[in-house]
């Protein structure tokens, strides 16, 4: 093995993780044992979270702002993008602080600092779980049994984990150096939300309009849900497209700054 | 054996140390302060897209920690690195496990790396012994089977068989410790790094752990070695490097390095006055005034050997009436061994500054250098005050009759009375009776 200054671009070098894939799993488990310890109600707050601004949104936006929800009603309609979103909302605040929060892992041994971030979004996807099944549960209330549609749940699924590491790369790397971020992320959240149709459909616009909206990328993950679950809105095309360019774009460029900055992380954390 | 395990060329590593300080913009306009806090955004922008490491200003400071390090290590060595604090050593460690990188030169490594730059790394509060023995064992680089096959080991090794499940937060400091270095020293790289983990815990576990680490060099692993201790590095490492601002003052063999290394560091100070007992070092009760070493010395020299008495005077202010108190003398040597403890009576004494002196005999003290803990104590056992490092001398050799002219081992030098007696003159006869002791030396 050779250590050596290394300079300009670097190799990705994704091979590492598969070797350090052990690591990947005791740094998820741990996430996931330790989130909801000494906590009084543990893991309901997974579902809290989104049951409460589903609530919410349903008070104002649908009984008092009339939004249009596609035909379903607004609460399902509302529940099944608020469920997706969670996911991607916790997964960047997680994982944009996760560097800083394990410095002293980073300062006294080597492993492939992807791994940090990497495990702070999965280990989201327990949330995530707990979170699905109220809103099947709630569905299955409701009357709307899930047709074939639903196998692409799955695919949608995995775009917004895409999604949300591609921006915690960026985010998590950016804090080493700038703890601005740690400001920067609630309010990055919030106005993401409103920018993403959690709240109201996407067919409120109209193409081609529709289809530059679908470069948020939790615009094609959202609609999807709810397509795939709820039969609502028109099967997502072009829009899904953008979204998906956009999330890959955002993963891959994120994973470069990532290991391009690593090399200063043990320094400058 | 003598493949190489590890080499280093021209290696060097330098940090930016705070740039200029932020207090600069007071001396610029208000027009100056908006319009760089408007261009700000626009320079990290450029800085985030050109991926480099910014500084925000232009004006470094910089500074290398090391610089054209240059050594081979061969495979089974176990070579100590010893300098003061900011040599570099610590730098060294993590340049070789790949925490950060060099800024120039390379390092080649033949061999698995495990690297202990602290104990405990990853362990989580709240997750019990168990999951924390696999957290950390897979950070340390342990396969989770590895890990399964030496967990009983583990826990016996830091004797906390009933806690294991129990989260680490309610463990005491020393289980914590224990804990973590029983994961630690179960690694088995073909390369170890280790820093001065040692420096913590009790010393009953310290002489476990370093047992535990004697007995991984002689199965022939390679291992370099921090540490601060050096009765402890004389006696695990066959070979020490020296840095000093981040290079090789001397490397060889780690008893004449260490030597030279002490003999570079010592200090004397024969005599410490605190004239004002407004700021002398103590407490309300009891503060310093004066430490006075002072050696009886004969006319055939001027400095302190093996067989001068040396007188120690300690003088103190007692702001307390009747205050039953002595003093209580730690002497140690410069690898830390306390060589005794010695203390004076206790009795009551007025207000006013006391002095209580003793003298250190002839022949009793080994030539080095010693330094001096204070403590003053009331009611004979309640600390009222503790001050290390109070006063250190240095005591030289005398000349020596005879052929032998090396160190002389041990801590201690005693003059001790022999007798030599002739039992019997010529060549044993052969008796039933037990064969006379041997004379020694």
């Amino acid at each position: 093995m050779e250590i050596a200054p290394t300079t300009g671009w670097v190799a990705l070098r994704l091979r590492e993780l598969v070797d350090y894939r052990e690591l990947l799993y005791f740094l998820t488990v741990r996430e996931i044992k330790v989130r909801y310890k000494q906590t009084a109600i543990g893991a309901a707050w997974a579902i809290i979270q989104p049951l409460f601004t589903m609530i919410i949104f349903s008070l104002f936006f649908g009984r008092l702002a009339k939004v249009p929800s596609d035909g379903v009603p607004y609460s399902i309609f509302c529940f099944a993008g608020l469920v997706p979103w969670t996911m991607f909302a916790n997964g960047i605040q997680q994982s944009s602080n996760s560097l800083v929060g394990n410095a002293n892992l980073i300062t006294k041994v080597y492993f492939p600092r992807l791994t940090v971030p990497i495990s702070s979004v999965l280990s989201g996807m327990v949330d995530f779980a707990l979170a699905f099944l109220l809103l099947l549960g709630f569905m299955l209330y409701r009357g709307f049994v899930p047709n074939v549609h639903a196998l692409w749940v799955p695919a949608f699924l995995l775009l917004a984990v895409v999604s949300s590491l591609g921006v915690g790369l960026w985010l998590s790397a950016l804090n080493v150096q700038y703890r601005d971020i740690r400001y920067v992320v609630p309010f990055l959240i919030q106005i993401w939300l409103f920018a993403t149709p959690v709240a109201y459909p996407s067919s409120m616009l109209s193409e081609p309009w529709r289809t530059v909206y679908g470069l948020n990328p939790m615009v094609g993950v959202i609609e999807g849900f709810r397509w795939a679950l709820l039969g609502s809105g028109s099967p997502p095309g072009l829009m899904l497209v953008a979204s998906s360019a956009a999330a890959f774009i955002i993963l891959f460029t994120g994973v470069i700054y990532f290991r391009r900055m690593e090399r200063y992380f043990a320094d400058i954390i | 054996m003598s493949e190489i395990a590890i080499s280093a060329s021209n290696l060097g590593k330098r940090y930016d140390i705070g740039a200029r300080a932020e207090g600069d913009y007071r001396y610029k306009a208000m027009r100056d302060v908006l319009t760089d806090l408007a261009l700000k955004p626009f320079r990290f922008m450029r800085s985030v897209a050109r991926g480099e490491r910014p500084s925000g200003h232009s004006e470094r400071q910089l500074f290398w920690a090391l610089k054209g390090l240059d050594f081979e290590i061969e495979h089974g060595q176990v070579v100590g690195v010893i300098g003061r604090n900011g040599a570099g050593k610590s730098t060294l460690l993590k340049v070789l496990s790949r925490v950060t990188e060099p800024t120039e030169g390379r390092v080649r490594i033949w061999g698995r790396v495990g690297s202990l730059l602290e104990v405990g790394t990853g362990f989580h509060p709240e997750l019990s012994g168990r999951d924390n023995i696999f957290m950390n064992g897979a950070i340390l680089g342990m396969r989770r089977e590895e890990i399964a096959r030496k967990f009983d080991e583990m826990v016996a090794f830091a004797e906390v068989e009933k806690f294991i499940d129990m989260p680490v937060k309610r463990y005491s400091s020393g289980m914590y410790l224990r804990l973590a270095f029983a994961v630690a020293a179960h690694l088995e790289p073909e390369i170890l790094l280790v820093d001065e983990v040692l420096a913590v815990g009790d010393v009953a576990f310290q002489k476990k752990c370093l047992g535990k680490m004697g007995d991984v060099s002689r199965r022939g692993r390679t291992i370099l070695f921090v540490s601060h201790n050096m009765t402890a590095l004389r006696n695990l490492c066959t070979r020490a490097i020296w840095l000093s601002n981040g290079q090789v003052v001397e490397d060889g063999d780690a008893g004449t390095v260490v030597g030279h290394y002490l003999q570079e560091n010592a200090i004397s100070q024969h005599e410490s006055v605190w004239p004002d007992p407004a700021t002398a070092p103590g407490n309300d009760i009891v503060r310093l005034h004066s430490v006075r070493v002072l050696p009886q010395l004969d006319e055939s020299t001027d400095r302190i050997t093996v067989r001068t008495p040396i007188r120690l005077e300690f003088s103190y202010w007692n702001f307390e009436p009747d205050a039953l108190l002595h003093v209580s003398l730690h002497l140690y040597s410069l690898e830390e061994v306390c060589v005794f403890n010695v203390a004076s009576q206790p009795a009551k004494r007025p207000v006013g500054l006391l002095r209580d002196s003793c003298e250190i005999p002839p022949n009793l003290l080994n030539d080095g250098n010693y330094y001096i803990r204070l403590l003053v104590v009331r009611d004979f056992s309640t600390f009222v005050f503790n001050y290390p490092n109070v006063a250190a001398f240095e005591v030289d050799d005398i000349e020596r009759e005879g052929a032998w002219f090396g160190k002389w081992p041990g801590v201690v030098r005693p003059a001790i009375h022999w007798e030599s007696e002739v039992l019997e003159i010529g060549p044993p006869v052969a008796r039933h009776e037990p064969a006379p002791p041997l004379a020694h030396r």
